[in-house]
């Protein structure tokens, strides 16, 4: 603690696991936003991980709400949130856009599996019959006809999941932006500033968990599918970077009364996470990069790990922006005479062992899901009874 | 029977619709009763008969903090000084305009032991004061406006309180407060702060702070009556209000207010 700050400040109340719920918030828009790029836009090179983009969307939506219960003072009255709502609240649509969201991406995952759910069922046996036969809901048909209204199904589907998945994650900016109370975070750019970091941070995890998964399945990267990635990656990077920077700017040329404290912060406080982090090592790195990767002449597998690296980058940059928003605007006293401290606490049930336990969850559902559901669509085989390892995403 | 998908889809719509609508009946009449049930004040008549006001006179507070000792005994506040429904502050004002601000245990056990670790030497102090600070039972609560599930209330008669069996411990409020007042209780896992000792006045006593308060810094009032205290000395002296910028309109007013007071 430095300056004054008001007595009940003491203590940071939105902590660590404030910090990654719009992070994993961020990761479902962004994989779903490519999902979509390919469903409703069509652009076929991101055909390749269309149907892995979806089930990481999924596998990171189911997780979204544990952080929120978990950091809640009295999480068993978690539900009022949907029964008793108030709805001048932002923070009350929560329950119901997640909600709403689950339902189009479940149902867009049914549709897009459906035809292996359905193989899967007529080959396997045992248990394995059972469950895909449950799984298909008793939709046998796989006629060329089912099959044209499944694809257009799937396109209205995605068609109406961009929106919400932009609500989903612009809301979450508009919780911290209409917050008149902290000059950090009151401004109307946040939900747009949110929103483009989500997508950043989408893509690069795609990017990551798609070339960390084909090299344990010892199958080729499809490297203009990768790179395309990437493209998108730097570009909504840019466009990112660009309002990041104009919502300092401005506040530094309007200089209002609460620029001091903030200018403070900035230098002092969150210097690190957030010029070192967030701008230079998370965006102005990833960005020079992915613009040499673009620009020169260089070999193959040495584009590929340059743009892995970047998007590694981006995902600790987007962390460090979530952090230095929420984290950064507690900090300031609204007395905006002082700051409090914060580091958050190895054990409990908010501290970083629990905080790393709830980030890792996504990655355990995504693998139980590929178990089941392989989005690879280079063969489509019942997958076989092994145990756990590569062998597990089911195919070779 | 064999039902097709389109049928299968028709159908999962149709139910769920009927779902959401029955199961929201029990709600709705809930809503009903309470809107038709009258609230009705200790002193008979409805609540909205008050509209309650403070005044907190900023030239009179000798920082004694026997406001915020009575405030955690009558309201059952936690004695550590990271809990207050109320509590002083001490601007120091040098010579050089700069502006010094503390609040050494929130002001629980007064100043005198405390003499100021701000490195002003006493010759350069320009000017200093106290300024008593709770809750503002604002007009336009940002606090209510957050609150996820309804738990922050404003009452008929002006006050806003916190149903701490619904707070489900979100603690957005606590961040919507511009003024510092809420606190979470971290045995309760719910939120808690100043209600003007509704309990108090609701029965025609004033607040515990209202009430120890040995300088009359403190007053407390019907902004409805016309020839009550409150209303008087609001209408003889100049006041102001805490950042009245953000649109909150606060209902403690403050006499002697001074330029770097939030
Ligand atoms: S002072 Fe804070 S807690 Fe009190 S009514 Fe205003 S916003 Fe709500
Ligand atoms: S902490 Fe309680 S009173 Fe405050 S916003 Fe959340 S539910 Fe409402």
């Amino acid at each position: 603690m430095t300056g004054f700050i008001f007595p009940n400040e003491g203590v940071i109340e939105w902590d660590l696991l404030i910090v990654i719920y719009p992070y994993i918030t961020g990761l479902v828009a962004g994989a779903f936003v490519v999902s979509s790029l390919y469903h409703v836009f069509g652009l076929t090179r991101l055909k390749p991980v269309a149907r892995f983009s979806l089930i990481t969307a999924l596998a990171f939506l189911l997780v979204t709400p544990l952080p929120l219960v978990v950091h809640l003072g009295r999480p068993e009255r978690a539900l009022e949130m949907f029964l008793t709502p108030n709805l001048t609240s932002a923070m009350s649509a929560f329950g119901y856009i997640w909600f709403f969201y689950l339902i189009i991406l479940v149902a867009e995952v049914w549709l897009v599996f459906r035809p292996d759910i359905v193989r899967y069922a007529s080959s396997s046996e045992g248990t394995r019959k059972t469950v895909y036969t449950a799984l298909a809901l008793g939709m046998n048909t796989l006629t060329e006809e089912s099959l044209t209204v499944d694809r257009r199904l799937i396109k209205v589907l995605s068609f109406i999941g961009i929106p919400v998945a932009f609500l989903l994650h612009g809301y979450v900016g508009f919780i911290f932006g209409a917050v008149k109370a902290n000059p950090w975070w009151s401004t109307p750019l946040m939900p747009i500033i949110f929103l483009l970091s989500a997508i950043v941070s989408g893509i690069a995890l795609l990017i990551v968990v798609y070339l960390i998964v084909t090299r344990l399945r010892r199958a080729e990267v499809e490297h203009r599918c990768f790179h395309f990635m990437a493209l998108w990656l730097g570009g909504f990077l840019t466009v990112g970077v660009v309002l990041e920077g104009l919502e300092v700017f401005s506040m530094l040329y309007e200089q209002e009364e609460s620029w001091q404290i903030i200018s403070q912060l900035l230098t002092q406080r969150i210097a690190f996470t957030y010029f070192g982090i967030q701008f230079v090592l998370g965006s102005l790195l990833p960005l020079l990069l992915l613009a040499a990767t673009a620009l020169f002449k260089m070999e193959e597998r040495f584009k590929t790990g340059l743009a892995f690296l970047s998007s590694v980058l981006v995902l600790i940059g987007v962390f460090a922006m979530r952090w230095n928003v929420v984290i950064g605007g507690q900090l300031i006293s609204k007395s905006l005479r002082g700051f409090t401290s914060y580091a958050p606490p190895l054990w409990g049930l908010n501290g970083i062992v629990v905080a790393s336990i709830i980030l890792l969850l996504p990655f355990i559902v995504l693998a139980v899901l590929i178990y089941f559901i392989p989005p690879w669509q280079e063969e489509i085989k019942p997958p076989e009874r092994r145990g756990l390892g590569y062998r597990a995403s089911g195919l070779r | 029977m064999k039902i097709s998908r389109r049928d299968f889809i028709k159908i999962g719509a149709k139910g769920l619709l009927a779902g959401v609508a029955f199961s929201s009946v029990p709600f709705l009449l809930q809503g009903l009763v309470k809107n038709s049930s009258r609230a009705i004040a200790a002193d008979g008549g409805g609540l909205e008969r008050h509209n309650w006001g403070f005044i907190c006179d900023n030239e009179k507070c000798i920082g004694c903090g026997r406001c915020v000792v009575a405030c955690k005994k009558e309201n059952k506040v936690p004695w550590e000084p990271e809990f207050n429904r109320t509590w002083v502050e001490r601007y120091i004002i040098t010579e050089d305009e700069k502006i010094y601000v503390d609040s050494p245990n929130a002001g629980r056990d007064g100043f005198q032991d405390f003499p100021p670790k701000l490195d002003v030497p006493e010759s350069e102090v320009w000017k200093s004061f106290f300024v008593p600070k709770l809750c503002n039972q604002c007009h336009r609560p940002p606090c209510v406006t957050v609150c996820p599930v309804g738990a922050t209330y404003q009452t008929h008669d002006g006050v806003v309180l916190i149903d701490q069996d619904h707070c489900i411990g979100c603690r957005y409020c606590i961040q919507a407060c511009p003024y510092g007042a809420r606190f979470f209780l971290p045995e309760l896992g719910v939120v808690d702060k100043c209600t003007w000792c509704y309990h108090r006045i609701n029965r025609g006593l004033i607040p515990a702070c209202v009430e120890v308060c040995p300088v009359g810094a403190r007053i407390f009032g019907d902004l409805n009556d016309p020839a009550g205290t409150l209303k008087t000395t609001l209408a003889q002296k100049r006041f102001y209000v805490l950042k009245p910028e953000l649109g909150t309109e606060p209902k403690v007013s403050y006499i002697g207010f001074e330029k770097g007071v939030y």
